[in-house]
């Protein structure tokens, strides 16, 4: 961990810096905004619920969600990380500002009133000091829920704390990960205490008469002079040139060996990129924020956003072949369960998966109901047996081919053994999933050979090198045997055939941009970028 | 003739909520100088009567006049400047010392700062208050201080009218006594105009040049404390006194 920081200190001090500006720069549009909204509802309280109603809406909305939202309006980088955390300011510092105002007692106001104090008067002098302490509260939650959402800014490649944090768990790099989190959970702390101490410092004493309107209005005007300078670096943000290519990455991608950094090796490509959230990278593309971006193989969102896949003509990127991975113990107390699961051998192709992720994701059909259909065209569709004489216990990752994998299983266990089949769907990854399988909380999933070999396996640099020196063509079977052998060695697991498909990283552009470009493969990429 | 016009002068004046009327045509004249004590059960409308003097509420029918100028022809806060207001409670300000009470209106009529030191002090002087509680919050006071802290308030700027909204509600029946009885001798209540709210018949008759006694919104009976004792003019007003032991 320390090493960590010390290699990367620059890095750290960066990300702090983002995100403290992120975090600030936000909360000021917030209170720009929130205060004179929240003192006009205390004022008409027939509109207050609708008002309260739609910031307590927007503060429900996913951060994932509302940044997709984002990205076709406002592009990557700080534009809609700065929104969303806006967005979700909002709602303390309005709703804590109607409450404060609105709580101060009418006693009070109408004495202000009968002295002679004008409605501004009465504001800055009465309501908002007395109704400080509980606005205080709403800008001190506002804080911390920005220190925190702001790691989600890492997502949409406005930089931040979060870039450790989700390079650290897409990476199953623990030091990274608390490289980010213990900075961020620091500064949420810190200022919580910090503007603890500020709310009593601040409004003790120095409120009486003028003093309070004045510093007032120098603070709305600091306020408004910090905001100008966020938005000069806004517009200031780099700008995709056209001419030149902006590929998204996800975290993973960007930072695994057998990612990026495996593709400026074997092809010599570098690329402008931004890192951003696997599951925004699509809505990026389609708005042409980016013009390449990582993914899956199989991913059905290649079809649907009408992406082309570049052809890893180098091999570059591991084959991620999938097939089931099943307890040694389980496959000899039920001997039939093998035979069952060998009938997918190689069933399931690339375009066949890719196909049937699409089903699910963007013809919202069940995944229950893309099983079915799969395995009828396949002819391996069977009636269930009524008969249940034991039960197997199937895990799943929480994706949606996993999803579809776990279905097909159930359907295709239950048609052809007597065994019911319980799935626990929705491990979070792939250690979890593999944790399970090995303390017999599951009894097999689904899982693919390249992570097997570098997430679970993690072999030494050596095999690595020795796998990695085979032709290309060659690798995907060596990799197969490998981890088939290793897993029965050291975990008493077993390998089932492959399923067929490849679901390996890829890069992928739009289809008429890769055209017009005469970009097919990762080469003619390489090349492409390099001209320019 | 022009004689001079009265201080507060009410005519006809009526307030609705919902349609009932609250206040119901009621006109009522204080001359310059006078106490005015606003008599009657809870809900009769006293209070509603006195805040229409200062705009804190509006007629819906009638004119009420200061000094003859018609209160709607100006500035409400202008006008509230120049009458004291003092409530139950005293009404004072938390988050202000009580300097900064004092100051409240003085301020607003934007006086130096060594005017306001010197007037407060004097009010001190005048309401027999130490020093010390000056830079003390209204929560650090007791009763009785805060409710003299809540008449130098109104006093500060030396308006000549002043309303009272049972400015000694909050006491106990000793303490309201001993500070009524103070208040009474202080020599600023002699020339003041003065309209003071309260359901206490003793509190009327200690400190009212005249007594309005009110009901539903109207007047039953207005004169000076011995025409009440002597001449109550109809059933209620003797049930009113009697209740009250007299
Ligand atoms: N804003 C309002 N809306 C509706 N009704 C009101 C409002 N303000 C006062 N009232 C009603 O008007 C009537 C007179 O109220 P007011 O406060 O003048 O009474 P009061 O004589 O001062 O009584 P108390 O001795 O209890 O203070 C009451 O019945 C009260 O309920
Ligand atoms: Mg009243």
């Amino acid at each position: 961990m320390f090493t960590f920081l010390r290699e990367n200190a620059a890095k750290l001090a960066d990300q702090t810096l983002t995100h403290l500006g992120l975090t600030f720069a936000s909360l000021l549009m917030a209170l720009l905004l929130g205060l004179p909204l929240g003192i006009y509802i205390a004022r008409r309280k027939r509109v207050a619920s609708a008002v309260l109603g739609v910031a307590g809406v927007l503060q429900t909305v996913p951060s994932i969600a509302l940044l997709g939202f984002l990205i076709p309006l406002l592009g990557i980088g700080a534009g809609p990380a700065l929104t969303a955390l806006f967005l979700y300011a909002l709602l303390p510092i309005i709703r804590n500002t109607y409450v404060g105002i609105s709580e101060v007692n009418p006693t009070l106001t109408e004495a202000a009133r009968g002295m002679g104090m004008t409605a501004r008067q009465v504001l800055w002098r009465v309501e908002l000091p007395l109704a400080m302490p509980v606005i205080f509260a709403g800008i001190r939650t506002a804080t911390v829920i920005n220190v925190g959402v702001a790691t989600l800014a890492a997502y949409v490649a406005a930089g931040g704390l979060g870039e450790f944090i989700f390079g650290g768990i897409a990476l199953n790099n623990t030091n990274m990960m608390l490289a980010g989190a213990i900075p961020a959970a620091l500064l949420a702390v810190g200022f919580d205490l910090g503007l603890a101490r500020l709310q009593r410092v601040r409004w003790s004493g120095s409120v009486g008469g003028d003093a309070g309107g004045a510093s007032g209005k120098k603070r709305v005007a600091t306020g408004a002079g910090l905001l100008v300078v966020v938005a000069v670096m806004a517009v200031a943000w780099p700008r995709n040139n056209p001419h030149r290519l902006l590929a998204g990455f996800a975290h993973e991608f960007g930072g695994r060996a057998d990612g990026y950094p495996g593709l400026q090796k074997v092809y010599g490509m570098t690329i402008e990129n931004r890192l951003l959230d696997q599951s925004l990278m699509y809505e990026a593309i389609r708005t042409n924020k980016v013009d390449v971006i990582s993914g899956y193989s199989t991913d059905g969102r290649i079809k649907a956003f009408g992406l082309t896949v570049l052809d890893d003509d180098k091999h570059a990127f591991p084959p991620y072949a999938a097939a089931p991975v099943v307890r040694e113990a389980t496959l000899a107390k039920y001997p039939e369960l093998q035979p069952a699961l060998d009938r997918l051998n190689g069933r399931l192709t690339d375009s066949i998966m890719t196909e049937l992720n699409y089903r699910a994701d963007y013809l919202h059909e069940s995944p229950e109901r893309v099983a079915r259909g799969f395995l009828m065209k396949v002819g391996l569709l069977q009636p269930a047996i009524a008969a249940r004489t034991g039960q197997v216990v199937m895990g799943s990752k929480v994706f949606t081919e996993q999803y579809i994998l776990a279905e097909i299983y159930r359907q295709l266990i239950e048609g052809y053994t007597t065994l019911r089949v319980v799935s626990k769907t929705g491990f979070g990854g792939t250690q979890l999933c593999f944790d399970a399988l090995r303390t017999g909380a599951i009894d097999f999933y689904p899982e693919y050979t390249g992570t097997g070999l570098l997430v679970i396996l993690q072999p030494a640099q050596a095999t690595l090198d020795s796998l990695k020196r085979l032709p290309g063509a060659k690798q995907p079977a060596a990799i197969y045997s490998y981890v088939k052998a290793e897993f029965t060695r050291r975990y008493a697991l077993r390998w089932g055939v492959p399923l067929g498909f490849n679901n390996a990283y890829c890069l992928m552009m739009r289809q008429t941009d890769a055209k017009q470009r005469g970009i097919r493969t990762l080469s003619e990429l390489t090349r492409y970028v390099k001209g320019v | 003739m022009n004689p001079t016009p009265a201080a507060i002068d009410l005519q006809s004046v009526t307030k609705r909520y919902q349609n009932r009327a609250v206040v119901d045509d009621l006109t009522l004249t204080v001359p310059a100088g006078e106490t005015l004590i606003l008599l009657g059960t809870s809900g009769c409308g006293k209070t509603t009567t006195l805040k229409m003097i200062n705009r804190l509420i509006d007629a819906d029918g009638g004119t009420v006049a200061i000094n003859g100028v018609d209160v709607r022809q100006q500035e409400p806060h202008e006008l509230r400047r120049h009458i004291g207001y003092v409530i139950q409670d005293a009404g004072l300000f938390p988050h202000y010392t009580v300097a900064q009470n004092i100051a409240v209106v003085p301020r607003l009529l934007n006086w130096s700062a060594t005017q306001i030191t010197d007037r407060t002090h004097e009010l001190l002087t005048l309401l027999r208050l130490p020093e010390t509680v000056l830079d003390r919050l209204p929560d650090a006071l007791s009763g009785g201080q805060r409710q003299r802290i809540g008449l130098a308030r109104a006093l500060a700027a030396d308006p000549p009218i002043i309303l009272m909204d049972e400015p000694f509600g909050a006491l106990d029946p000793i303490t309201r006594d001993d500070i009524r009885q103070e208040f009474k001798q202080l020599d600023v209540f002699q020339r003041k105009t003065i309209v003071l709210v309260t359901h206490d018949v003793r509190e009327a008759f200690a400190l009212g040049d005249r007594i309005a006694l009110m009901d539903n919104g109207r007047i039953v009976q207005m004169g000076q404390p011995d025409d009440f004792r002597q001449n109550p003019t109809t059933p209620f007003v003797e049930r009113f006194l009697e209740a009250s032991g007299y």
